[in-house]
């Protein structure tokens, strides 16, 4: 088993707010990890880590390594582009642009140089059935992809984000603004899609970590308490806080 | 809420006479306010329609494409609409990049130090400037300093920075309503800043932007004391930037401070009303159309 | 790549400093042609000179700052309670489609341009004032006279000129007064027209005075339309009924024919207007942001 990112001595800080404390981490090569915490405990803030979203806020500080294939990302020089590329990442709130279902899909090849009509189309085909939203909208690709359901947004989204070959995949509670019916679906896609991707997903939701991820971290107050196998960590966790988090003792 | 009060003063009927005694103040304070609001409304009725009733008949095909003699006292104003619209566009050529592209640096790029304070400062300074002000800087600076004489350059110029502040806030705005999470999206595909910038913030609020560029283009089509000074007042068809050029609003003005053409005064005003009704209506639709979409 | 990122970012910030640099070298520009007539005459003079005649050498802008003064008093005087009636009739009083009526009339006027306020000026008020209102003055003062060109015409004109800028800020302010407040006065039983008066206005105090501010700023910088109709006459007024020249009024009027030293004269009027609504400008800021912090939040 290959880890893919290692996370060692995270810290991060918003002016003077520690978010983060000395998070350490693997994540493992065609693996779901779930990250799993109450809210505010740093995981989303961690997510974020992981492909530089947090350079957008100012006030941020970040110190510590976080190795992908063994570079570290917050080297100097490091290009945040192709850190980007490399990782994909899907929003808490399904986050489509005001534009046509196809060219949502394209945007992301198009950027990065591809210009054939032919390849396009061919990107926007397997994607859309790798999320398996091909049948559903293979009628209407030119019509705004504003127009779909929640759910087909969201699978649109991830088929916009694996439309630029990412290795990983960042999911921020992609579920949370979605129905259990759509829920569901999104959460058989992350099997399929698990088979070619390393995929890291924050959740709020218990069962889904217990359902999907094959390694879950429990982060509280910007530490990780605990990180291991979903199994264990659900039948048997080592820390008393774990514990009383998944039993539902406070959260 | 009818109900209930009727219900109050069934239980408690001496109150009535003092709530009579308010009501006569209530009565006349919203009397004075519907007032207020009829009034503005028949002022404005009152200044287009005089215009128009008066003038609007004087404007016909031999109006609008023959050039003025004799001081504009006969013929038409061809040349004068050709200066307009040839100082219009120049100072929006100049204009529109410069004021949103400050926009974007302001909404995307700036942080908040005391530089960019100091510099959004300037910009609200420079909305409330009067027009006067331009004009006198217009002078000294384009016209004389820089040697660019009385000219659609020089006026071009100087309307050109009266409304970059209605370029850049209107910029502004509807670069807010775009929400972070577009811009989000995009970035985690790998698009760079600028691309992310161009190929989906702008796009997704080019209507409210368009909205403030024709508003400039009203305020510039409207402005007469700046462009006096600074691109005169010939009567000529203007061929070259270094020509000088009469607009719309200053021929209004010779027309009406010296009496020459009671016919033409109208008519000139007429059509500078109906160019601005004209102007306020693409306004309100791109900007019906810009609301529906946000909604959407 | 990243160094074109950075290339952009710098042209963007070029285009921002190019906005505000603008105001930088009008205030340079208007300064260094007028400083030296402020100089030489002395600013006292300048100021407080009870004679503006240039042919003469005589520069005293005493007459221009009450010419200014006296139509920007009267303008407010019927452009506020006008103002403010319809903001209240747009955000607490109006049925949706009235209101929708009166927003756009209001936008209207704003887009409608100075000359074509002074041309209607001069072509209804003037003669207007002349025919209707002397008479009934000089049923009080016999010796009354007037040839129409006036404050009284100045102050109308300048009133509904000033009107979008009163309502539309005076408005939005009335409109984020939180509900809150209007809900706890209707509760203590006060009713709507009470809940205005002594809620809702106070609590949009800010917005409304830094809107009357600016309307002010609008109506001393206000050119065209005052020039066709106060008459221009450089005297300190006696009544509504007068003739007066204005600051803006003067320099527009005059720097056509303006001798090199008249010219410079006239830049130090622009001094002058320029300090006076920079400082507006300044006090409607500070008044909307310092004081506001109730009401914008």
């Amino acid at each position: 088993m290959d880890t893919k990112i290692k996370i060692r001595n995270l810290n991060l800080y918003y002016g003077n707010f520690q978010a983060l404390s000395d998070v350490e981490m693997d994540i493992y090569d065609n693996k779901i990890t779930a990250l799993i915490g109450p809210s505010g405990c740093g995981k989303s803030t961690f997510l974020r880590t992981l492909n530089r979203m947090n350079d957008l806020i100012g006030s941020v500080k970040i110190d510590g390594n976080v190795l992908l294939d063994n570079q570290n990302i917050y080297e100097k020089d490091y290009d945040v582009i192709r850190l980007r590329r490399k990782i994909g990442m899907v929003f808490q709130k399904p986050n489509p642009f005001p534009k046509s279902i196809y060219e949502n899909i394209v945007y992301g090849p198009r950027i990065h140089g591809t210009k054939e009509k032919q390849k396009l189309d061919e990107i926007v085909e397997t994607t859309l059935k790798e999320v398996a939203l091909w049948d559903e909208v293979k009628d209407r690709l030119k019509k705004p992809a504003m127009g779909l359901s929640g759910g087909q947004q969201q699978r649109l989204c991830i088929a916009r984000c694996l439309a630029v070959h990412p290795e990983i995949i960042l999911m921020d509670e992609p579920t949370s603004a979605l129905d259990p019916v759509a829920t569901l679906r999104i959460e058989s896609l992350l099997e399929e899609l698990v088979k070619k991707y390393t995929i890291v997903i924050v959740t709020h939701n218990m069962q889904q970590a217990g359902r999907v991820s094959d390694y879950t971290s429990f982060f509280l107050n910007g530490k990780v308490l605990e990180s291991d196998e979903t199994d264990i960590i659900f039948s048997n966790p080592n820390n008393k806080k774990t514990e009383d988090y998944i039993t539902g003792r406070f959260g | 809420m009818t109900n209930a009060t009727e219900t109050f003063e069934l239980i408690v009927p001496k109150e009535k006479k003092f709530s009579k005694m308010i009501n006569w103040k209530t009565y006349f304070f919203y009397f004075f306010i519907y007032l207020m609001a009829t009034v503005t409304i028949l002022v404005l009725i009152a200044i287009i329609g005089y215009i128009l009733i008066n003038g609007v008949l004087h404007i016909d095909w031999e109006f609008l494409t023959s050039e003025p003699s004799k001081m504009g006292k006969e013929g038409g104003i061809y040349s004068i609409i050709i200066g307009t619209l040839y100082l219009t566009l120049v100072s929006v050529v100049i204009a529109a990049p410069i004021g949103i592209l400050a926009a974007v640096y302001f909404t995307e790029y700036a942080k908040e130090s005391r530089w960019i304070k100091m510099i959004r400062f300037g910009t609200e300074i420079l909305a409330g400037i009067p027009s006067i002000i331009f004009g006198l800087f217009g002078f000294t600076f384009f016209v004389i300093f820089l040697g660019f004489r009385w000219s659609i350059l020089s006026g071009g110029l100087t309307l050109a920075m009266m409304i970059l502040p209605t370029l850049i806030r209107a910029t502004e705005e509807s670069l807010k309503t775009v929400p972070r999470s577009y811009r989000e999206g995009s970035l985690s595909l790998g698009a760079t800043k600028w691309q992310t910038i161009i190929k989906v913030v702008l796009p997704s609020c080019l209507s409210g932007i368009l909205t403030g560029l024709i508003l400039g283009i009203g305020r510039a089509v409207g402005e007469t004391a700046a462009v006096m000074l600074t691109a005169g007042s010939s009567l000529g068809v203007p061929h070259a930037l270094t020509d000088p050029a009469r607009t719309m609003s200053v021929h209004l003005y010779i027309l009406a401070s010296e009496g020459l053409s009671r016919e033409k005064t109208f008519a000139t005003a007429s059509l500078l009303i109906i160019l601005v009704l004209i102007i306020n209506m693409i306004a309100n639709m791109v900007t019906q159309r810009y609301i529906k979409k946000a909604k959407a | 790549m990243k160094a074109f990122e950075k290339a952009i970012e710098k042209l963007l910030l070029i285009c921002a400093i190019t906005a505000t640099l603008s105001v930088v070298i009008i205030t340079l520009f208007i300064f260094k042609e007028g400083v030296s007539v402020l100089k030489d005459y002395g600013i006292v003079n300048f100021i407080f000179g009870s004679k503006w005649s240039p042919t003469n050498g005589q520069y005293g802008i005493l007459p221009l700052i009450a010419g200014s003064l006296s139509v920007t008093l009267g303008a407010l005087v019927i452009g506020i309670p006008t103002g403010l009636a319809c903001a209240i009739f747009l955000s607490e009083v109006a049925h949706k489609r009235s209101a929708k009526v009166l927003k756009s009339a209001v936008e209207l006027l704003a887009g409608i341009p100075s000359v074509v306020y002074g041309f209607f000026g001069l072509a209804v008020l003037v003669p207007g004032i002349r025919q209707y209102i002397l008479p009934m003055v000089q049923l009080i003062n016999k010796d009354a006279t007037t040839s129409g060109f006036s404050i009284l015409a100045g102050a109308i004109i300048l009133a509904i000129m000033i009107l979008p800028t009163i309502v539309s800020i005076s408005e939005n302010a009335i409109s984020s007064v939180p509900i809150e407040y209007k809900e706890a006065s209707l509760a203590l039983g006060a009713n709507h027209q009470e809940t205005i008066t002594r809620v809702i206005v106070p609590a949009a105090k800010s917005g409304i005075i830094s809107s009357i501010i600016l309307g002010m700023g609008r109506a001393i910088g206000e050119t065209m339309a005052v020039i066709l109709i106060t008459g221009n006459m450089p005297k300190v007024p006696g009544s509504a009924l007068d003739s007066v020249a204005t600051l803006t009024g003067t320099i527009a009027m005059e720097m056509g024919y303006a001798t090199p030293e008249h010219q410079k004269a006239l830049f130090a009027v622009g001094i002058v207007l320029f300090i006076m609504i920079v400082l507006l400008n300044i006090a409607a800021n500070f008044t909307l942001h310092k004081l506001g912090g109730q009401t914008n939040d």
